[in-house]
């Protein structure tokens, strides 16, 4: 019986192979963006992981070179010998990887490969030439030095370890010493840092890093992008399930009347869909496996680029991520197919076997659908008004979308009951009336189009804002016409004496580091000059802010610190022996840590042994080229240590669009699968429309114009659902700049609107809907006049 | 002697497959004691770095103004890769040093270790200074300065020496296995020392006698011996004494005991002639040791009981062991300090 059952069951695909391939095609789509996107994260994370655990400098307070000098070892031996327990470190590249020294027998327990720490041969380590840790790529690299390499593969990639005195060897580099680990417990006596070496600045340790923060927000990010793919394809995958139940009814009701069990039929439809869902997840978990291979080397660049993190650029098959790609994809099948199949444990053992695919939006659904989406929404609100931190922000994304695509059926019967209304003429109330009919059908697939749609508004608005900003940030902070870099002080004194006859002014580029507000602060020694007072936009700014920082009273903080250190103007902020006033806020879009600018006399005094190497120059127009020439000519500075304006613009936008590439591309994935969803449900529909039709056809309608009215519905469709999407985006945008930017990087970003942009949106959308409707609308313009008679002659 | 702990700690070997720490290890390549040496000074003092390994060893029993008794620990040991001595980062020899306070309450200990080659850490014989990061011991032998710091404790002391060096076993060859394993080993037990101890409640002026032990070998153990029992006992007659136990494998024991006149004569005990027995275990912060001994050296009238000052004197250093000051009673009286490895 059971056998017979399944048959009867599955024949039901045999006859229907287009659902068949719609449920198998959404379902798979969903798992492999959900699972390649989760590839992509688990990727770059456990390259992070390897990186935090061979070093972990990071939780560590350091000591670094205060004028851009490396530190002597005699520096490292009196702080010894003065009672510091500190261990050096020194770094350096070598064709492409990044050789760390470690000193294993002062470094702090917790840092250094963590092959030593597992007990490894010290003795091998500290011998003869040495041993190498890394991964096999980085020992490959570095095999000509003729040292032991120990395969080491959670070393995070392109980084190779080895003792410092290997390392100062092979980097050239006798005698130098990078930074300092300072050892957590310290001896009690100890003789001052600044009289042992004054020139050194204690940075303290990160409690957790910028990059792990920063790198948490971008994976975030992926993550909404892959369960909003997901959420996308759980539709599709619903409408699937959905008609599939509607259509095989009378199967239902012949099987349960030939005796079949309720409990036997539920199982053996739970078996289909679970082997089905395991098809389509492994299918996905394939097709994920590509996306994230074309997505990583994409994802790897970006996260080198923007925050220096390094991640692997190939791909491992991790089992925890492929199985959890097949759960996704079960459970996502479950969850599509709880409500039907809990329809069919209700079901009267003898009810009609009539199609009711097109009543699905019965009215207690539709009440308790929107009851959802407007609790949803109002939650939403609710949190738009409270929100801060990241998960808080996401939280209220989640509910805006969800809230508005479950709301999108009432809203779009709405409308198209108004537009019935107001109709015209027998065909035009037919046409508005027919729609409305076929909304329950279409809803599931207008709610991916919203979803789809309303990500890329906000994210494309996001972006565009974002990078707006930004560029008006480099127009502003990149005001001098040409960056110099000096190689010592003597140069940069050559620099200063040959050239400030020759342009409107050098401005010394001056930083120290400190800690302000408990945060990790680079101080800059800012010039007065109209260069700044012009070109610096504050976002907020007591009185004449630029005169009090000039006589030395008063401090300028970006807002990642006024942010994160709760700082407002007018506070009072203690720096060395210092107490100045913050005078204002400006915008930094640059960095994810604390910056602040003070005059340059202060920080003279502040700081007298760092001197300044670097130089903004203002040259009149079409000058730049004669004083390049007598920099590099007269003063001896090569071409690469001077930078034009544009130079860096062109190279911090490219670092800036490469963020956002990933972005781009999930969105157009995004669209894609929504546009699918809608041409499986015309297809779907299609067949099923043909005794709706008939009629029409009957009294008079051609099959040539009913095609072109299905092409029209679609449209109305497509653009009533595009109309909601937009302002939904609008929301998305905002919560994203003014939420979620602000928890992940510091920063709150005006909103600015780009219209043309959403106008090609709106015609892609159309287009989609088109392109989604030709293929059913032309199969219904070909429909044979005799399947429309059958109609008539099987009338049931 | 005091076969002690070295640097060896970061050799990964076997403890019970090369004896204590690495001790009973192969010495390919390094420099072997031999009978009838001859020690010249004061080159003697400082480094031998063609042996494998290499400790200067003070320990002191010292009295606050209050009465209370304190002991104290200061100990440098050198462990070389290769009998080499080297310059910079590619020298072979490492260093690791200890020091420790003991109160009848409270044990400090901190513990360095460093490379040798680039000036972190060493030892030079003329002016003699023996060093790691801040901690240094340094002088002519008749007076030293001391100085070592830890997270929660401190001391800066100046020793000087009342009586003459003293040369253990033959000459200063110390046999330490029947099979004939060995160390050059003197000592300076004759120090008066004074200083002021950092503890967490302040800081205390001290007195008292200290012991300061020099050894190097380059395999000192046997590969079956697992431990040892060290005694350095001072007499309040003026008399000195030390004895170990070699523990073996077979549950059996290697002894040698040095006596030491008031005026500085010794007299060397072979294998037996010094027993010690536990006579009551405590549990401490790492292994049960025997916290109470019975010592006796027949041969010179002692029998004695031998009690730690403050049974929690152990050391969770690197390679960890007990190490405290000690009260005796009995047919002697007075204070010492006894080392205790191998315990687990």
């Amino acid at each position: 019986m059971t056998r017979t059952a399944l048959s009867a069951l599955l024949s039901h695909w045999w006859r229907n192979p287009l659902q068949l391939f719609t449920l198998l095609a959404g379902l798979a789509l969903a798992t492999a963006l959900w699972s390649g996107v989760q590839a992509v994260n688990a990727e770059a994370r456990a390259s992070y992981d390897s990186a935090a655990t061979t070093l972990g400098e990071a939780s560590f307070d350091q000591l670094v070179s205060g004028n851009d000098q490396p530190i002597p070892q005699a520096t490292y031996i009196a702080l010894r010998r003065a009672g510091w327990l500190v261990s050096p470190v020194i770094e350096g590249q070598i064709k492409g990887v990044r050789l760390i020294g470690v000193e294993p027998l002062t470094a702090p327990g917790g840092l250094g490969p963590v092959g030593l720490r597992g007990g490894a041969d010290i003795g091998a380590f500290l011998s003869g030439n040495g041993q190498l840790f890394g991964t096999a790529a980085a020992i490959e690299a570095l095999n000509d030095h003729n040292i032991a390499g120990i395969i080491t593969p959670d070393v995070a990639p392109n980084v190779a370890y080895t003792d410092i005195g290997v390392a100062q060897r092979l980097l050239n580099r006798s005698g130098e010493i990078d930074l300092l680990i300072v050892a957590p417990i310290q001896p009690l006596i100890q003789t001052p840092l600044s009289e042992i070496a004054p020139t050194l600045i204690r940075r303290a340790a990160q409690a957790g890093s910028d990059v792990g923060k920063l790198t948490d927000s971008f994976h975030l990010n992926l993550t909404a992008f892959g369960l909003l793919s997901f959420a996308v394809g759980i539709f599709i995958v619903n409408g699937a399930i959905g008609l599939a139940f509607e259509q095989r009814r009378p199967v239902m009701r012949t099987l349960r009347a030939l005796g079949v069990p309720l409990g036997r039929l539920i199982t053996l439809i739970a078996i289909e869909l679970m082997l089905m869902a395991l098809v389509a997840g492994i299918i996905g978990v394939a097709l994920g496996y590509v996306i994230a291979g074309l997505l990583l080397p994409g994802v790897a660049a970006t996260l080198n680029g923007l925050y220096g993190a390094e991640v692997s650029g190939t791909l491992q098959l991790r089992p925890s991520w492929w199985l959890s790609g097949l759960m996704i994809a079960l459970g996502g099948t479950g969850l599509a197919a709880a409500g039907a199949l809990w329809q069919l444990a209700r079901m009267p053992l003898l009810a009609t076997a009539q199609p009711r695919a097109m009543a699905m939006a019965a009215g207690r659904r539709a009440r308790v659908q929107g009851a959802l989406a407007g609790l949803l929404l109002l939650l939403a609100c609710i949190l738009a008004a409270t929100a801060n931190g990241l998960i808080a922000g996401f939280t209220m994304l989640a509910a805006m979308l969800i809230g508005t695509a479950l709301g999108l059926p009432i809203i779009l019967s709405g409308v198209l009951a108004f537009g019935a209304r107001r109709a015209k003429g027998v065909l035009a109330q037919w046409f508005w009336a027919d729609t409305r009919q076929q909304l329950p059908g279409l809803s599931l697939a207008l709610m991916a189009l919203l979803l789809a749609m309303a990500a890329n508004v906000g994210v494309s608005t996001m972006v565009s804002s974002f990078r707006l900003t930004f560029v008006g940030f480099l127009d502003q902070r990149l005001s001098s016409e040409l960056y110099i870099t000096a190689t010592d002080t003597d140069e940069a004194a050559q620099i200063i004496a040959r050239i400030t006859s020759e342009v409107d002014a050098v401005l010394p580029i001056q930083s120290a580091e400190q800690s302000i507000a408990g945060l990790q602060t680079e101080i800059f020694g800012t010039r007065d000059h109209s260069t700044f007072r012009d070109n610096w936009v504050l976002l907020s700014s007591g009185e004449a802010p630029w005169d009090r920082v000039a006589a030395g009273q008063a401090i300028l903080i970006n807002e990642q610190l006024f942010r994160r250190g709760n700082l407002k103007v007018g506070d009072l902020i203690d720096l060395s022996a210092v107490t100045l006033t913050i005078a204002g806020v400006y915008g930094d879009y640059g960095n994810p840590i604390g910056q602040a600018v003070i005059g340059e006399d202060l920080f003279k005094t502040l700081y007298p042994e760092i001197i300044a190497q670097g130089f903004g120059l203002r040259i009149p127009d079409g000058d730049i080229g004669r004083i390049r020439t007598i920099l590099r000519d007269e003063v001896g500075i090569p071409d690469a240590n001077m930078i034009n304006q544009e130079g860096i613009k062109a190279f911090s936008l490219d670092v800036f669009d490469r963020t956002f590439v990933v972005t781009t591309a999930l969105n157009v994935l995004t669209l894609a699968v929504a546009g699918f969803a809608i041409l499986m449900s015309l297809l779907t529909l299609a067949t099923m429309r043909v005794p709706q039709l008939a009629p029409a056809w009957a009294v008079g309608v051609t099959r040539a114009q009913l095609g072109w009215l299905e092409v029209l519905r679609a449209i109305l469709l497509a653009v009533l659902t595009a109309v909601i999407a937009l302002p939904l985006g609008l929301g998305l945008a905002w919560a994203l700049l003014a939420v979620v930017n602000v928890a992940a990087f510091g920063w709150q970003l005006p909103m600015y609107l780009f219209p043309w942009d959403y106008a090609q949106l709106f015609l892609f959308a159309i287009l989609a809907a088109v392109v989604a409707a030709l293929l059913p609308a032309r199969r219904l313009a070909k429909t044979p006049p005799a399947d429309l008679l059958k109609v008539f002659s099987h009338e049931r | 002697m005091n076969v002690k702990i070295v640097i060896l700690a970061l050799l990964p070997v076997a403890a019970s497959a090369q004896g204590f720490a690495g001790l009973g290890g192969d010495a390919e390549g390094f420099g072997l004691p031999a009978p009838n040496p001859t020690f010249s000074f004061p080159a003697d003092h400082g480094p031998h770095n063609d042996y494998r390994i290499e400790w200067w060893y003070l320990t002191a029993n010292l009295s606050g103004p209050d009465g209370t008794n304190y002991g104290l620990q200061w100990t440098l040991f050198r462990s070389a890769l290769a009998p080499e001595t080297g310059v910079g980062w590619t020298a072979p020899q490492l260093w690791m040093g200890h020091a420790v306070v003991t109160t009848p309450t409270d044990h400090y200990v901190a513990e360095r270790i460093g490379r040798g080659g680039i000036g972190q850490a060493g030892a030079t014989a003329a002016p003699f200074s023996a060093w790691i990061d801040d901690w240094q011991l340094a002088g002519d032998w008749d007076t030293l300065t001391m100085t070592a710091n830890g997270s929660d404790f401190a001391y800066d002391m100046d020793l000087t020496a009342q009586g003459p060096l003293v040369f253990h076993g033959d000459a200063g060859y110390s046999v330490k296995s029947a099979e004939g394993q060995a160390s050059y080993y003197y000592s300076q037990p004759f120090f008066d020392i004074a200083g002021t101890l950092t503890l967490p409640e302040g800081e205390v002026s001290v007195t008292g006698q200290a012991w300061l032990d020099r050894e190097w070998s380059s395999q000192p153990l046997g590969a079956d011996q697992t431990g040892w029992d060290w005694f350095s006992l001072s007499f309040d007659d003026g008399a000195k004494m030390m004895g170990f136990l070699l523990r073996q494998a077979d549950g059996t024991a290697f002894s040698s005991a040095t006596w030491i006149a008031a005026d500085g004569t010794t007299t060397a005990y072979p294998d037996g002639a010094f027993q010690a027995e536990p006579l009551e275990m405590s549990a401490t912060s790492g292994a049960t040791v025997p916290t109470t001994w019975r010592v006796m050296l027949p041969y010179q009238d002692v029998d004695v009981t031998v009690t730690a000052l403050n049974k929690d004197a152990w050391m969770a250093t690197s390679v960890p062991y007990w190490e405290g000051p000690v009260t005796i009673l009995g047919s002697h009286t007075g204070r010492g300090y006894l080392e205790m490895t191998g315990y687990e």
